[in-house]
C-alpha cells in the first residue's frame, strides 16, 4: 500500500468527510433527479418544499424515518435485514479507492482497479439476498433478474477497463489518472468507455437496466417487501452506485482531477456532476429493454466489442513500444 | 443493430432539446386554470328576472339524478306558485353529470364552474336550500317559468302568458 497522502489522522477525517458527502450527496440526489426529469418531461418536479423545492429530500427523510419498520413473517429474517445494509456497505467501500484529487484519497491501493470491480459486484448480493430472502414471487423474481444481469455484464464490465490498464500500465486509480495528462483515455478507449458506461447503468440497476425492479412488472421486484429505512438504504445504495459509477467512470476515461485553472477538486466534482446528469438524461429518454434483450446485449454486442477493444489497444501497445 | 442505436441516440437529442421547451404544468392553487361558463361544478338554485325563486318542484331534477342525490318537498305559496320547502343536494355523492341542468323545465338548477368544495366533515357536503340559492339569474338572463307557462297565479291569470290563447269557453256554443 502507499504512502496516504494525508497523513493517518487526516486520511480518517476525509473518510468520515467522504462518506458524509457521499451521503448527503445521495439524498439530494433524490431532489435533483425528480427536478431534471421534470424539466424534460415539460413538467416541474417537487418544487413546493423550500426554494426549489430542495427541502423536499427533508420531509421524504422524515416520512421514511417515521414509517412503520416491518419485517414480513414470512421473510428470512435475518437476511432480510442484513440485505440492504450490504448495498450500503459496499457502495460507500467502493468510494475508498477514488481519488479525488492529487492528494486526496483514502486508499492509494495497487490494485485499486480491481478493489472497486469487487465492491460493486458485491452489492450485487444485496439484491439478490433481498429478492431471496422477502419469501415473496416477484422480489424473487426480481433477485433472478438481477443474477442473470450480473452474469451478463460483470464479464465485460471488467475487461472493458483492461484497455484503460494496458495504456496506463497501472492498476492504480491515481497512475491511471496521472497517465491521462496527455490525452484523455475517453478518445483512445473510446469503445472501453461505451461499452463500461452500459455495464455501469447495469451496475447501478438504473434505469434503462432496471429489470430487477422494474414496477411495471414486479410491482418493486427485489424490494417489494421492504418499507421505511430499509427501502430507503435499497435507494441509497442505488443513489450511491450512481455517483460511484460516475466518479469511476470520470477517473478512468475523463482525466479524473486533471483540468486547467480550478483546483482538481471542483474538476472532480463537475465532471462528476455533468456525468450524473447525463446518466438522467439516460432515464429520461430510453426505455426498459426485456431482459433476454439486455442479455444478448451483453454477450452478442457488448462482450465482443469489448474484445475487440482489448485485442486492438494490445496490439497498439505493441506496436507502439516496439 | 446500428439503426436501433442511432435512434437510440436521436431519443436522447429529442429529449435533451426539451431542456428548452416549457413546462405543461399548470400551478395550480396559485395559477387557476380557465373555466368555461358551461363547466360542471358546484349546483346553484337561480331565480328568475324578476328576483322570484324559479324552482317549482316538479322533482324532474331528483328523477333525472343517477345517483339519486337530490331531495325535495314540494309547497305551495299563497299567490298560487310551487316552490320547494327543502331542497337538499348530497355534494358527495353528486357526479356533477349536470343531468339534473337538463332536465330542470324552469332553468332553476344550474351547475357552476366551481368546484372547491373540500370539506374536512363529510356531513358539510350536504347542501341545504339556503346554501343552493342565489339571487341571480345564472347562465339564462330572461327566461320565466311563469311568463310562459299555462298555471294560474296571483296577478296572471289562464290565457295571460306569453303566446298563449285566451282560454276556450267549454259551455259557450259559439265558433
Ligand atoms: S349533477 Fe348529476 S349527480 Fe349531481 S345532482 Fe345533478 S343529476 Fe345528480
Ligand atoms: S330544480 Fe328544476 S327540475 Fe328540480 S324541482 Fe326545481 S324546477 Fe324541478
Amino acid at each position: 500500500m502507499a504512502e496516504p497522502g494525508l497523513g493517518t489522522l487526516g486520511t480518517i477525517a476525509f473518510g468520515i468527510a467522504i462518506i458524509a458527502a457521499a451521503v448527503g450527496g445521495a439524498a439530494v440526489l433524490t431532489w435533483f433527479e425528480r427536478r431534471l426529469l421534470g424539466i424534460w418531461q415539460d413538467r416541474h418536479g417537487p418544487n413546493r418544499l423550500g426554494p426549489f423545492g430542495v427541502l423536499q429530500v427533508v420531509a421524504d427523510m422524515l416520512k421514511l424515518l417515521t414509517k412503520h419498520d416491518w419485517v414480513p413473517p414470512f421473510a428470512d429474517r435475518a437476511v432480510f435485514v442484513f440485505a440492504p445494509t450490504a448495498i450500503v456497505v459496499a457502495m460507500l467501500l467502493g468510494f475508498a479507492v477514488v481519488p479525488f484529487g492529487p492528494d486526496l484519497y483514502v486508499l492509494d491501493l495497487n490494485i485499486g482497479l480491481l478493489f472497486f470491480l469487487g465492491m460493486t459486484s458485491l452489492a450485487v448480493y444485496s439484491v439478490l439476498l433481498g429478492g431471496l430472502a422477502s419469501n415473496n414471487k416477484y422480489a424473487l423474481l426480481g433477485g433472478l433478474r438481477s443474477a442473470a444481469q450480473m452474469v451478463s455484464y460483470e464479464v465485460f464490465m471488467g475487461l472493458s477497463l483492461m484497455g484503460v490498464v494496458m495504456l496506463a500500465g497501472s492498476f492504480s486509480l491515481r497512475d491511471i489518472v496521472e497517465a491521462q495528462r496527455e490525452l484523455w483515455f475517453c478518445i483512445p478507449q473510446f469503445l472501453g468507455l461505451l461499452t463500461f458506461t452500459v455495464a455501469g447503468i447495469a451496475e447501478s440497476h438504473r434505469l434503462p437496466f432496471d429489470l430487477p425492479e422494474a414496477e411495471h412488472e414486479l410491482t418493486a421486484g427485489f424490494h417489494t417487501e421492504y418499507g421505511g429505512m430499509k427501502f430507503a438504504m435499497f435507494m441509497l445504495g442505488e443513489y450511491l452506485g450512481l455517483i460511484l459509477i460516475s466518479a469511476m467512470i470520470v477517473t478512468l476515461f475523463f482525466g479524473g482531477w486533471l483540468g486547467p485553472w480550478l483546483p482538481p477538486v471542483v474538476w472532480f466534482g463537475l465532471k462528476v456532476f455533468a456525468l450524473i446528469c447525463f446518466f438522467i438524461l439516460l432515464r429520461a429518454a430510453i426505455p426498459r429493454p426485456r431482459y433476454d434483450q439486455l442479455m444478448t446485449l451483453g454477450w452478442k454486442v457488448m462482450l465482443p466489442l469489448t474484445l475487440l477493444n482489448l485485442m486492438a489497444t494490445g496490439a497498439l501497445a505493441l506496436w507502439w513500444r516496439a | 443493430m446500428l439503426k436501433s442505436a442511432l435512434s437510440q441516440l436521436q431519443t436522447i437529442w429529442t429529449i435533451l432539446q426539451h431542456s428548452f421547451t416549457r413546462s405543461e404544468t399548470v400551478q395550480y392553487p396559485e395559477q387557476k386554470p380557465y373555466l368555461a361558463p358551461r363547466y360542471r361544478g358546484r349546483i346553484v338554485l337561480t331565480n328568475d328576472p324578476d328576483g322570484e325563486e324559479r324552482c317549482v318542484a316538479c322533482n324532474l331534477c331528483a328523477v333525472a339524478c343517477p345517483v339519486d342525490c337530490i331531495a325535495l318537498q314540494q309547497g305551495v305559496k299563497e299567490d298560487g306558485r310551487w316552490y320547494p320547502e327543502f331542497f337538499r343536494i348530497n355534494f358527495s355523492r353528486c357526479i356533477l353529470c349536470g343531468m339534473c341542468e337538463e332536465a330542470c323545465p324552469t332553468n332553476a338548477i344550474q351547475l357552476t364552474p366551481d368546484f372547491e368544495m373540500c370539506e374536512y366533515d363529510r356531513q358539510n357536503m350536504v347542501y341545504e336550500k339556503e346554501h343552493l340559492q342565489i339571487d341571480g339569474t345564472g347562465k339564462y338572463h330572461d327566461y320565466n317559468f311563469y311568463r310562459v307557462a299555462g298555471l294560474a297565479i296571483a296577478g296572471k291569470d289562464k290565457g295571460a302568458a306569453r303566446n298563449e290563447a285566451e282560454p276556450v269557453d267549454v259551455r259557450s256554443l259559439l265558433p
